[in-house]
């Protein structure tokens, strides 16, 4: 009888916490492949962990994010989630929120309202993923002269700006690695081929460079390209980092055509619901700013394996 | 000789700005053979240049219509996007190529009708595909950048001819067929003739209308085949960023080369001198390895010098100086020759 108490009371506790709940995530849009495997690794998280997830796409207008943040409460969710398009315009809405008692967890941006209004933010740190980058670097060369060529994102975009600090952070201290060639490659392919491409004529044909750092992935894909018909082998002749940790790059990885990478995830939201669960709970305030990993991939960590595994999360 | 004499201030610009980047860059024009390929910067330079190139050469017989078409760079993703995913789907390297050079011909013949049929203002007409083109691309392509492993396709982008890169020669050998088309046949002419008066050309017998779809669809088809360079180029098609702005710069190209914008005369020769000027600018700005803070100051700073030196009106002026400074001398001459009687 006793026995049976407990098993009762055990399925009863059981039920009240793995109870469907209900999170509102108002997303951005779809502007980029992250973008879009961020939604679809929030919407596999949810699923995971029994929460059922009210999905709104706000193609990059805040009007529509604050259209569904109103719904979401109107609709009595028990939190939501939010990919901010701008930092401004949100103090009201996340006062509704707030008067409402639902707890908002901004995800990958910031906004500039009151900190009380929201419960934590789960993003990234820009300038730590450089440093990555730069700490591998001074690890790789281990003390050897080492001429690198950067190639910047979009210029004045704080990605950029901060990506560039982060690694002249990773390799300060070392003298014997310096940044010969800076310029921006816009975040894409095709730029990234051309500024290499450049850099390579500049450069002794390739031959006084070292190394390559590329504040994303696309570029350096790009750059590879550039130096494969510049007749020199990347990877080998010339090391490759680079931060995103997009599918193509783990290819090249794979190939022996990259060195390494840094991941800026894009499950941003695995993160905010344990946040949310422990809030819940009983009621652990989480820090202001949930930091996610910056891990480091190189060609020992199975690339082959983390193309497959990522492939088809929309990047 | 009176075509060379159409060209000449534009060669003169090109060989000045050549002179500029060898002084920050000494080795500017350096040329070697590798692998039996010609290697150095002015072979990225006519590289490079080819979808600029080939876009001027579309734009220049637009806008010698007094048109002008605003969607070229957005054809380019739509035409690298479908030539992408027709390779990936297993179409091989005829039916890609074959595809999107219709993606193109599809594209003009949508401009064409809305000018000349409709009668919408070009500028207008031609925006509604810049802004709308870019989302067919992403529909093509599924919002990811769609890349393909094909050396027949690859060639176009990084292959070579007798060490001349692939993409060279394509805009090389379009602009000079386009350019003997023009001028060998009376088809330059009727442009120019529709592009100065649409009105008295049509009832001078001129067939205003077809000749109007004629050059949109031309424009699409170069925009094609820059689209397919650009593919290649990085063996896949990216339909947020291919052929970004560059209907801007094939506009500047056209208007460098010395044609108006407003119809009539044109040079298809002083044009692809123009995107050539164009891509020296930007190629020597990434060698002299300036901060990339600089780099658009730098070149709006050498686009203005080379427009004011080759306008008009500053022609006219430097005309009237010699004029006058003649007429001083003589008139020297005349009161030396009187006081020394």
């Amino acid at each position: 009888m006793k026995k049976l108490l407990t098993s009762a009371a055990f399925i009863a506790f059981g039920a009240s916490a793995a109870m469907a709940q209900t999170v509102g995530f108002s997303q951005i849009g779809s502007e980029s492949g992250w973008r879009a495997a961020e939604t679809t690794l929030t919407k596999q998280q949810a699923e995971e962990r029994g929460i059922d997830l009210k999905f709104s796409d706000a193609q990059q207008k805040q009007e529509n994010q604050i259209a569904a943040i109103r719904s979401f409460i109107a609709q009595g969710v028990d939190a939501i989630l939010l990919a901010p398009v701008v930092a401004t315009g949100w103090d009201s809405v996340l006062e509704e929120a707030k008067e409402a008692e639902i707890p908002v967890v901004l995800l990958d941006r910031q906004v500039d309202s009151d900190k009380s209004l929201y419960l934590t933010a789960v993003g990234s740190d820009l300038v730590h993923e450089g440093e990555v980058a730069g700490q591998w670097l001074v690890d790789a060369v281990d003390g050897a002269e080492c001429r690198v060529v950067e190639l910047q994102g979009t210029t004045g975009s704080s990605p950029a700006i901060d990506r560039k600090t982060g690694f002249e952070k990773g390799i300060a201290g070392a003298d014997n690695i310096e940044i010969v060639r800076s310029q921006t490659g816009d975040f894409t392919r095709a730029q990234g081929k051309e500024v290499m491409e450049s850099f390579l004529q500049a450069e002794g044909g390739g031959a006084d460079i070292c190394a390559l750092y590329a504040h994303n992935d696309d570029m350096a894909v790009g750059a590879i390209q550039a130096i494969k018909e510049a007749g020199l082998k990347p990877g080998e002749d010339i090391l490759i980092v680079s931060i995103d940790a997009v599918p193509d790059i783990f290819q090249a990885m794979a190939a022996g055509e990259a060195n390494a990478t840094v991941e800026l995830t894009p499950n941003m939201a695995g993160p905010a619901f344990d946040a949310l669960k422990a809030y819940m709970a009983d009621g652990t305030e989480p820090a202001k700013f949930i930091q996610t990993e910056s891990k480091l991939y190189t060609q020992d960590d199975d690339p082959a394996g983390e193309y497959e595994r990522r492939k088809d999360l929309g990047y | 000789m009176t075509a060379l004499r159409r060209v000449t201030p534009q060669l003169l610009t090109l060989a000045a700005l050549v002179a500029l980047v060898t002084l920050f860059f000494p080795d500017f024009l350096r040329i070697e053979v590798v692998n039996g390929r010609l290697v150095g910067p002015i072979m990225d330079i006519l590289k490079r240049g080819a979808p600029v190139g080939l876009l001027a050469v579309g734009m220049t017989l637009v806008i010698a219509t007094r048109g002008i078409d605003l969607s070229v760079g957005t054809t380019m993703a739509i035409t690298g996007a479908v030539a992408a995913w027709s390779i990936t789907q297993g179409y091989g390297l005829g039916g890609a190529l074959a595809l999107a050079l219709l993606a193109g011909v599809l594209a003009g013949l949508w401009n064409g009708t809305l000018v000349a049929i409709i009668g919408i203002q070009p500028i207008v007409a031609t925006l509604i595909l810049m802004t709308s083109g870019r989302g067919i691309a992403q529909l093509v392509t599924e919002g990811r950048i769609l890349t393909f492993s094909h050396d027949g396709m690859a060639f176009f982008g990084s292959g070579d001819l007798l060490g001349i890169p692939a993409p060279a020669l394509l805009w090389g050998l379009t602009a000079v067929a386009v350019a003997l088309l023009m001028r060998r046949s009376a088809l330059g002419m009727l442009i120019e003739a529709v592009g100065v008066n649409r009105a008295a050309s049509a009832l001078a017998g001129v067939n205003a209308t077809v000749l109007l779809i004629a050059v949109y669809v031309a424009s699409g088809l170069c925009a094609a085949l820059a689209g397919i360079v650009a593919t290649a180029d990085i063996r896949g098609a990216d339909a947020n960023n291919a052929g970004l702005w560059l209907e801007l710069d094939a506009i500047l190209a056209v208007v460098i080369g010395g044609n108006s914008l407003l119809g009539g005369r044109f040079s298809i020769a002083a044009s692809v001198l123009g995107a050539l000027i164009i891509q020296t600018v930007d190629t020597g700005i990434l060698l002299a390895g300036f901060p990339s803070e600089y780099n658009l100051v730098i070149k709006a700073g050498l686009v203005l010098v080379i427009l004011v030196l080759q306008s008009p009106n500053l022609a006219h002026h430097w005309y009237a100086l010699r004029r006058a400074a003649q007429a001083r001398r003589e008139r020297a001459m005349d009161t030396a020759k009187e006081t020394g009687q």
